[in-house]
């Protein structure tokens, strides 16, 4: 799927640069999007070292642990299937916790951390380790659905742009959060449950 | 309450820091040692992500440069109309699948036009506030795992994402009136 996403928007960006005139703007734009990665990821090497940093720090020290311990019934609600002493869950809580507290990019090493915990979970289950299971894609639109409490960086921007009110979209915000989260769930709990059998079998064909 | 929040958001990272870096040295834990070890593996995890990321980011340089956004967002404007979206939501809402910064920069020419206190201008930050990128979320945790077969992962990131354009819409609309 992401290999023809990939390839549809290179692809299509083309063929519209094509036909719009921007042929030059592209060549430019592939050179400055790449230089502007590579940027971006020396900035976010720093901040992603010092949190992982911590999460280790936290982890040795067992007060992830005792934040899983606390947000046990919480995660057998949202991953019925998953053993709660596997390692898998306290990365999922440490990013979980991230994520309320937005605290961007100390999202990605836990999501990683949790990630990689998941498939090693897939592998000791017997399934193809290179399908998404059923907990890595409910953990992942739980991420992209924002579990943030307050958005701190819109709230930055808005009095930047002169607002009378900056604070007024934390309620509508919050709110808003609330529901997508929700349908994540609920649409999640209905995938899960309408597309196990397939993906079993898939699985051991393969 | 402006300063409250203003407060919260200051301490809130130092206060976290402190409680991790404290609840080692109460465990007796080699903190700096743990904290170089966690360090060193953050280094391999930005080795793994690069070349997802550099991917990434190069295809949603060709597709904005192109001008492909700017059309698709004409394409679907008739669309928006139909469902009383303002016109400049969509190619935000559609920006903001593949790239944060980029959705950033269109949020703050919405700012600029319309004010940040418009419903246009509430939408856009109640939008941006709602839902997380997408695309890089999906490509950087699971391509850097090594997982090919996303299953339903995006098809349900889209109907989040269109969900979340309705309802900022309808939240700052009921706000302001």
């Amino acid at each position: 799927m992401l290999n023809y996403l990939w390839a549809f928007m290179i692809l299509i960006g083309i063929i519209v640069a094509a036909f719009e005139g921007n042929l030059d703007a592209v060549c430019e734009g592939l050179i400055a999007s790449s230089k502007e990665a590579v940027e971006l990821l020396f900035v976010m090497a720093g901040v992603v070292c010092m949190w992982n940093g911590m999460l280790y720090i936290a982890n040795n020290s067992g007060l992830i642990d005792s934040l899983t311990k606390k947000m046990k019934p919480l995660l057998r609600i949202i991953f019925p299937n998953l053993p709660l002493e596997h390692k898998a869950a306290s990365y999922i809580c440490a990013n979980f916790i991230a994520n309320i507290m937005g605290l961007g990019w100390a999202c990605t090493p836990t999501g990683i951390q949790a990630m990689k915990e998941l498939k090693q979970l897939e592998i000791e289950r017997g399934n193809n380790p290179q399908i998404a299971s059923n907990e890595m894609c409910t953990f992942l639109l739980l991420n992209i659905s924002s579990l943030q409490l307050i958005p701190i960086n819109m709230i930055a921007y808005r009095s930047q742009y002169g607002s009378v009110a900056p604070i007024a979209v934390v309620g509508p915000a919050l709110l808003a959060t609330c529901c997508t989260t929700i349908l994540a769930f609920l649409i999640c709990k209905i995938m899960c449950r309408v597309s196990n059998h397939k993906t079993v079998g898939r699985g051991k064909i393969e | 309450m402006i300063k409250m929040l203003d407060f919260l958001s200051v301490c809130m990272i130092p206060l976290l820091i402190f409680c991790i870096v404290g609840s080692g040295v109460v465990n007796k834990r080699p903190v700096f040692e743990d904290f170089t070890e966690g360090a060193t593996n953050g280094l391999k995890i930005i080795v793994e992500i690069a070349p997802t990321i550099i991917g990434l980011i190069v295809a949603v340089g060709v597709l904005r440069t192109s001008g492909a956004l700017d059309l698709l967002s004409q394409w679907m404007k008739p669309l928006a109309d139909l469902f009383s979206i303002p016109a400049e939501l969509l190619p935000l809402s559609i920006v903001k699948m593949f790239s944060a910064s980029g959705a950033n920069g269109l949020l703050f020419d919405i700012f600029k036009e319309y004010g940040t206190d418009s419903v246009i201008g509430f939408s856009a930050s109640v939008l941006l506030s709602c839902t997380e990128t997408l695309f890089y979320t999906v490509s950087v945790y699971f391509m850097s795992v090594g997982i090919g077969k996303t299953r339903w992962t995006i098809p349900v990131g889209i109907v989040i994402a269109i969900f979340s354009l309705f309802l900022s819409v309808w939240v700052a609309g009921n706000n302001i009136r």
